[in-house]
């Protein structure tokens, strides 16, 4: 059995995970949590973390109803991220392991992303193209057989949610607005204006976001103030095409060229109704068996770090007790 | 003092000028010095930040720090990338999660660094990013350290020609 600690963004979470059955899944912005615990908005410190990483464990501990000792793995992120923040999980996983015995394993937020395709429902098999599309990271991955992966191609500036939510914030709607973007987007009409799709060449798979975005604030501050005010939606619409063609066409064209027939998604882009909707189409249209995990699996939760910790070694001794955290991330 | 208020720029008009100002006062640093970097979303912070880290000898990619708030490069000297965005309502106790990247053996870029006001040290320089129009960038560097103020001069009055 193992339990997982995650706290390298805003949320801190903790998973138990037996085989690949999900016992529990605590993550500290959940609506029950919050309402039971005041409410409190997480930021990326390291105090909100530690305020909360015991209640977190407890509480996903007993969803699942075991006490530690039945623990036999336990798993943390160690990467990327702010050091104070992962720190926080670090520390805890090593204290809960020094305390039960239990042994230590090392993920990266990454690779927790891309393992949330390994839980039911709808497990994937590897070889698959994973397109992780978050926050924070936007990149290809093709992960092997044996479950190790390369990066096929990644962004050379801003990740696609970070483009959503600035765009947003742009249009006026309170950031991080990715998910109230899509919905002001459905009302509007994606062909109004044109933003350009970064990297729009064949063959090309990374991805560039930050000329859509620079090219959103020139339309916003050259467009008379009633017509943005009116055509909000029309404008939210355009932006949020351009984004999400970017993904679509890159990752379809990538599967084509590496002939993979199975493409899975990973990160918080993937609730995005329109990536959904479009990558549907196109994989149908060309034969791709396409997954994508439940919502509460793409967004930041420590389930998908234990499952990435199912098929990675544990940490020798002594060297488990000198495990530190890194700031930046390992090559995926 | 007017050395410390003295406020030089310069309007660039393409994007690789903006690179090779950046590769120029990269040059000019040294590790402990710490780089405010201000301006608007779009404006071309990381780019700036990214030719800097080029300058430096760091190879690899340079993305936008945005959610993570912090990446480290390995270039011929530590390089940290804060950007501090994200950070609405900064209290003292989070000064402590930034303390690990601000050194005397690094140099660090803090993107929106008015989050974070009083607890971050005090800047070698500060360059401001503003648009003019699609392409074309306003840069201005003020609150210059001592020892740097002759080189950035140069920089500004040969990025003019």
């Amino acid at each position: 059995m193992i339990l997982a600690i995650e706290t390298s963004c805003d949320d801190t979470c903790a998973a138990v995970l037996d085989g690949d059955r999900l016992l529990a899944s605590v993550v500290s912005s959940q609506t029950l949590f919050h309402a039971r615990y005041g409410g409190v908005v997480p930021e990326v410190a390291s105090r909100h973390h530690l305020e909360l990483i015991n209640t977190v464990m407890d509480e996903a501990l007993a969803d699942a109803g075991v006490d530690l000792g039945r623990i036999g793995r336990v798993a943390v992120t160690t990467r990327p991220g702010l050091i104070g923040a992962l720190l926080v999980g670090v520390a805890t996983a090593k204290t809960v392991a020094f305390a039960t015995g239990a042994r230590l394993v090392a993920v990266s937020h990454l690779e927790g992303h891309v393992a949330a395709n390994y839980l039911p429902p709808g497990a994937a098999e590897p070889p698959f193209l994973c397109l992780i599309a978050s926050g924070g990271h936007t990149s290809l991955v093709y992960v092997e057989k044996d479950r190790s992966f390369r990066t096929v191609s990644q962004t050379l500036d801003d990740a696609a949610g970070e483009a959503l939510d600035k765009g947003a914030r742009l249009l006026g709607l309170d950031y991080p607005g990715g998910a109230a973007l899509d919905a002001l987007a459905a009302s509007g009409d994606p062909g109004f204006a044109s933003f350009p799709v970064g990297l729009d060449r064949p063959g090309n798979f990374n991805f560039s976001f930050s000329g859509v975005k620079t090219a959103l604030y020139y339309y916003l501050r050259d467009a008379a103030p009633a017509l943005a005010r009116e055509r909000r939606a029309d404008i939210a619409a355009s932006y949020q095409s351009a984004v999400i063609s970017a993904l679509v066409k890159k990752t379809v064209a990538a599967a084509e060229s590496l002939s993979c027939g199975l493409v899975c998604l990973a990160g918080g882009v993937s609730a995005n109704s329109l990536l959904r909707r479009r990558l549907r189409q196109q994989s149908e249209a060309r034969g791709i068996d396409l997954r994508i995990p439940p919502p509460g699996l793409c967004t930041d939760n420590a389930a998908m770090i234990a499952s990435a910790a199912r098929f990675l070694p544990d940490l020798p001794y002594p060297e488990r007790l000198s495990l530190g955290a890194q700031a930046t991330g390992l090559p995926v | 003092m007017a050395d410390c208020s003295s406020r030089l720029s310069a309007v660039l008009s393409r994007e690789s000028e903006t690179e090779a100002l950046a590769a120029g006062l990269a040059r000019l640093l040294e590790p402990g010095d710490v780089v405010f970097i201000s301006g608007p979303l779009g404006a071309g912070k990381t780019v700036f930040i990214r030719s800097a880290a080029r300058a430096l000898g760091m190879r690899g990619l340079v993305t936008s720090p945005s959610f993570t708030i912090a990446q480290t490069y390995a270039g011929r000297r530590t390089i940290h990338h804060l950007d501090l965005y994200r950070l609405i309502s900064f209290r003292d106790s989070d000064a402590l999660d930034l303390e690990p990247y601000f050194g005397d053996d690094a140099i660090t870029f803090v993107e929106w660094p008015e989050r974070a006001d009083d607890f971050l040290p005090k800047p070698a320089l500060v360059v401001k990013l503003e648009h003019v129009d699609e392409n074309s960038r306003r840069l201005s560097f003020s609150q210059i350290r001592e020892g740097l103020e002759k080189g950035v001069e140069e920089l500004v009055a040969g990025a003019r020609h």
